[in-house]
């Protein structure tokens, strides 16, 4: 290569805001419900319907709009995006063009050379589409229209970024302010957050910024990350071949590891916006700013530092439990009512992610248990009642199925043994069965106790608690 | 007696009383419908099974006593083709939509259901409600009862000549850009278009959304407000529907206009004005004048706009509202298609007719990037200053008046293939929607040729009461007129 390039990326990120309606009807907005039964005349866009418009929405994207530093369109509009798709049974989308409800924001990212900023050039409120299923067996195309209607907002950004880390730091950023102020899940897979990428290159030094391409279709951090390492590749190489880049939209295969043209600018369709007729203009008051901006919770930064000084905790942990605001709330509130923050922090930490990284997809915020079962099981363990082996079973049933402790461990027999006469029997007994081991002891071996542990436990089926066990064999040889 | 005679209150008072059942009024409009609609071709659909089902049922309600604060109770009605009728064919006089029948009822059908209104069926107009004359019907014209070599206008051609020809004792109809009054004008029938946001939309299969409006076509100004008070009020499902507070038009029946100050724009009596429609429509303002209401002439800007805005705007909301007419959900498809272009294409150009796709057309390329600004954005500002216009108007006077349309009815054939001059007929009722205001056509005499012309009164957004008693005190100085055929036809029951 003879000249050095650099990437400018701008994304343009799709969030479904995790209103429980619609954006313009009643209809649910669950996830995963059978092929249209979520949908009512409204969002199915029959004809004499007519939309209107769910406030709720409207909050959750005045709130992430703030939380994005925009400046807000107090008197914001609807726009129609005409176009003809048999997922869009309107054939408009009811989407904002002329005055979106935010404008001109910020995001801070970490990066290797310090702290960034994005820049955000608008937020705006939509409805999402159906889904097409393509029927191999008969060679039809099916219809669902449970998503049409379903609240988004779509978040523009400047073309403010330089690499995949920047880009992937940006979308962690943008993931965890969403999911801090409850207005979306963000899950990548369920399609619950979706990213385009505009990427150009153009030579260091230059100003002027490069015919960009637009890619779709990542459906990952990873394919994000490798979908723009690839477009970085095809650009310069065409550019170094003495060619120019078309500026396109491409679809990214993530299996194939390369991205197809899908339509140029020539081919772009001709959207025919205009205000929608059916639905007046929004006005978001001052006072609803005002409450909106008090309603804002605390963000990650300032709960982790929080965190760090409130409870001690190291800064690379309190990152790892503010990550996700479900993982922060389980365990500020299992730090409470066990009184053991350290204790509380290694289960979510150890346990809770290893169980979240090998029975579901590495998402913490879908985690679902009783932060009182935990704080429980951490006080049983710390009294005696169970050991750590026997912890961690009931641990992974309390992750798994959220079960009270307490009757887990009484009807699996996880309590440890305390009545001392009856171990104390098991000791003697088992001391009586090691001389070899006593004597190694007694010779100043005093490793040779772990066996005698270790002989111990396995007489009492795991039932007893390994540090009591070494107390009470060691002062019975000490004696 | 011909109880098909009677006006619709007239009717809902037999009823009540007990003389009459609502049964009997709907056997006795269906022999008259069946004997006359052939010839005149008001009715896409008739219900009359269900008719008589219904009829029963609300007879049992007034037995009951259940309805005794509906005046119309029982009255057989009908309803224009573009409002959805749960499990009735709801067409829009369009191929397109073909075997559509709504599981839903538009707001003004549950709201006529709870007042115990009997519906007899759908009614033709033009198709998609783009045209003046009723012609541009899948289902073919209309014709005018007093003559049928004439349209009875449009686009609810259907509502007003079967309100004429006693087919019906009232109608609802939808009005765009003088849909309601035009018709009511060529027809020598009552109607109102409300303000907008009056009445709810909901299940108005749209036209242009921020134009269109539901209102009553009767016999009568008394009728149309007992309709306007059943179908008037705030729907939380039309964000475009305004809640003010309740009003009572019936009380607004009051034979007295004194003091009552009244404007007529200069340019309302211009060119292109039939001289007899001008010489009836100032004898109309005449008559206000003997009752004691002040006329005067004033000067009225921007009137030349009205109509290339209203084709500008209500055009580009076509385009966008019509588009969902696919062939993927429901409606006409297109049997033979290779892919989903073809399927869109071929169902699209086989399921709408000309009129509709001039429309489109238009709307489609006013929309357009490089286009927006100079057409559509520019409509939008000269309908704002038709608004100002107004306003300033309304700061002198209580109402305007002026003719509904510049000719009595046109033949049949004459118009279809001129657009333009068709669309220039719409001069006096585009600026009516453009500007959200109310508007009535009444009837005020009949032309030399036997053909009946209207005069249009046009208030401020929510004066209907103005309208309304300012109608029925003209009204009240109008000899009483009815199409030749029925005059024949009862030997001489005419006064």
């Amino acid at each position: 290569m003879s000249r050095e390039y650099e990437t400018v990326i701008g994304l343009e990120v799709h969030c479904e805001l995790s209103t429980k309606t619609k954006i313009f009807c009643g209809c649910s907005t669950e996830f995963g419900g059978a092929p249209n039964t979520h949908v009512c005349p409204v969002c199915a866009g029959m004809p004499g319907t007519l939309p209107v418009l769910n406030r709720k929405v409207v909050d959750f994207a005045l709130a992430a709009c703030l939380a994005l530093n925009c400046h807000i369109t107090q008197h914001c509009k609807f726009d129609r995006k005409n176009y003809f798709y048999p997922d869009l049974p309107k054939a408009y989308q009811i989407s904002q063009l002329y005055l979106p409800i935010g404008r001109n924001g910020h995001v801070d990212i970490e990066t290797e050379n310090g702290t960034k900023s994005i820049g955000i050039h608008e937020i705006h409120m939509e409805e999402d589409a159906g889904k097409l299923i393509h029927d191999q067996w008969d060679d039809t195309t099916i219809v669902d229209y449970n998503r049409c209607g379903v609240p988004l907002i779509e978040i523009v950004s400047e073309p403010d970024m330089r690499s995949a880390d920047e880009v992937i730091a940006y979308l962690e950023k943008l993931r965890r302010t969403l999911q801090y102020l409850g207005v979306s899940d963000c899950r990548m897979q369920e399609g619950s957050i979706r990213a385009d990428i505009n990427l150009s290159v153009r030579p260091v030094g230059e100003e002027k910024l490069g015919t960009r391409t637009e890619m779709k279709n990542m459906n990952s951090f990873k394919a994000i990350a490798r979908a723009i390492a690839a477009e970085t590749d095809r650009q310069i190489e065409v550019i170094e071949d003495g060619g120019s880049v078309t500026q396109e939209t491409r679809r990214w295969d993530d299996n194939k590891g390369a991205s197809y043209a899908m339509r140029s600018k020539e081919d772009a369709q001709d959207y025919r916006y205009f205000p929608d007729p059916d639905l007046p203009p929004v006005f978001i008051s001052d006072e609803w700013i005002e409450k909106t901006k008090d309603a804002q919770p605390e963000f990650r930064e300032e709960k982790c530092a929080r965190f760090v000084s409130q409870y001690s905790l190291p800064e690379k942990d309190a990152l790892l439990l503010t990550d996700s605001v479900r993982m922060a709330d389980l365990f500020e509130e299992t730090a409470k009512i066990s009184k053991k923050p350290r204790e509380a922090a290694n289960w979510l930490m150890v346990e809770a992610m290893r169980l979240v990284k090998e029975q579901g997809d590495g998402d913490a915020s879908k985690m679902d248990f009783s932060p009182a079962h935990l704080a429980r099981l951490i006080d049983l363990l710390g009294q005696g009642t169970i050991n750590r082996a026997g912890a961690r079973e009931v641990f992974e049933h309390i992750f798994a199925e959220d079960v009270d402790p307490d009757s887990y461990i009484k009807d699996h027999g996880l309590a440890i043994e305390n009545d001392s006469d009856a171990l104390g029997k098991v000791i003697d007994q088992v001391i009586a069965a090691n001389p070899k081991s006593v004597g190694d002891y007694k010779a100043g071996k005093k490793k040779a106790v772990g066996f005698l542990v270790g002989q111990t436990m396995k007489a009492m089926k795991g039932k007893a608690d390994p540090a009591a066990v070494n107390k009470m064999i060691v002062s019975r040889l000490e004696k | 007696m011909d109880i098909t005679k009677l006006t619709a209150l007239e009717l809902g008072k037999l009823i009540k009383s007990g003389k009459i059942t609502s049964m009997d009024a709907v056997r006795a409009q269906f022999e008259k419908i069946e004997e006359r609609d052939e010839t005149y071709n008001c009715y896409i659909t008739l219900t009359k099974d269900q008719a008589l089902q219904r009829a029963e049922a609300v007879q049992r309600q007034i037995e009951a006593g259940e309805l005794d604060e509906s005046p119309l109770a029982g009255v057989p009605m009908a309803v224009k083709d573009n409002i959805c009728t749960k499990g009735v064919l709801t067409s829009c006089a369009s191929r397109i939509l073909d075997g559509f029948e709504p599981p839903y009822d538009a707001h003004v059908m549950e709201k006529l259901d709870q007042a115990g209104a009997v519906m007899l069926g759908k009614l033709n107009m033009d198709e998609f409600a783009m045209g003046s004359t009723t012609e541009t019907s899948y289902y073919g014209p209309t014709r005018n009862p007093w003559n049928t070599d004439r349209v009875p206008g449009g686009s609810s051609g259907g509502a007003a000549a079967a309100v004429a020809a006693r087919e019906t004792w009232y109608a609802l109809g939808s009005d765009t850009g003088g849909s309601i009054r035009q018709p009511s004008s060529f027809c020598g029938v009552t109607g109102i278009k409300p303000t907008y946001g009056r009445v709810s939309r909901y299940g108005l299969i749209a036209y242009a959304s921020s134009l269109d409006q539901i209102g009553p076509i009767a016999r009568n100004v008394s009728d149309c407000a007992a309709i306007l008070d059943l179908i008037c009020g705030y729907d939380r499902r039309d964000s475009t529907s305004v809640a003010c507070p309740e009003e009572k038009f019936t009380d607004a029946l009051v034979d007295d206009v004194k003091g009552l100050r009244i404007g007529i724009p200069n340019s309302y009596l211009g060119e292109g004005l039939d001289p007899q429609v001008k010489a009836a429509v100032t004898e109309a303002a005449r008559k206000l004048e003997k009752k004691g209401a002040s006329v005067e002439y004033f000067d009225m800007g921007m009137v030349d706009y009205a109509i290339p805005a209203y084709y500008v705007i209500a055009s580009a909301e076509a385009s966008s509202n019509l588009s969902r007419f696919d062939g993927v959900k429901y409606g006409y498809r297109t049997p033979v298609f290779e892919d989903l272009q073809q399927l869109y294409k071929k169902t699209r150009d086989e399921g709408f007719g000309m009129e509709v796709k001039r429309r489109m057309m238009i709307g489609a390329f006013v929309l357009s990037s490089g286009y927006y600004d100079a057409y559509y954005i520019k409509a939008l500002k000269v309908k704002a200053l038709i608004k100002k216009g107004f306003d300033q108007a309304f700061e002198k006077y209580d109402l305007i008046l002026g003719p509904t349309a510049p000719t009595t009815a046109l033949r049949i054939g004459e118009n279809l293939s001129d657009p333009l001059k068709m669309y220039l007929g719409d001069i006096y009722t585009v600026s009516v929607n453009l500007a959200g205001l109310p508007g009535i056509s009444l009837p005020c005499g009949l032309d030399s040729e036997g053909m009946p012309i209207g005069v249009q009164m046009i208030g401020q957004t929510f004066s209907e009461k103005t309208l309304i008693r300012a109608a029925y005190s003209l009204e009240k100085e109008i000899s009483q007129m009815e199409p030749a055929f029925l005059a024949g036809q009862e030997g001489g029951e005419r006064a």
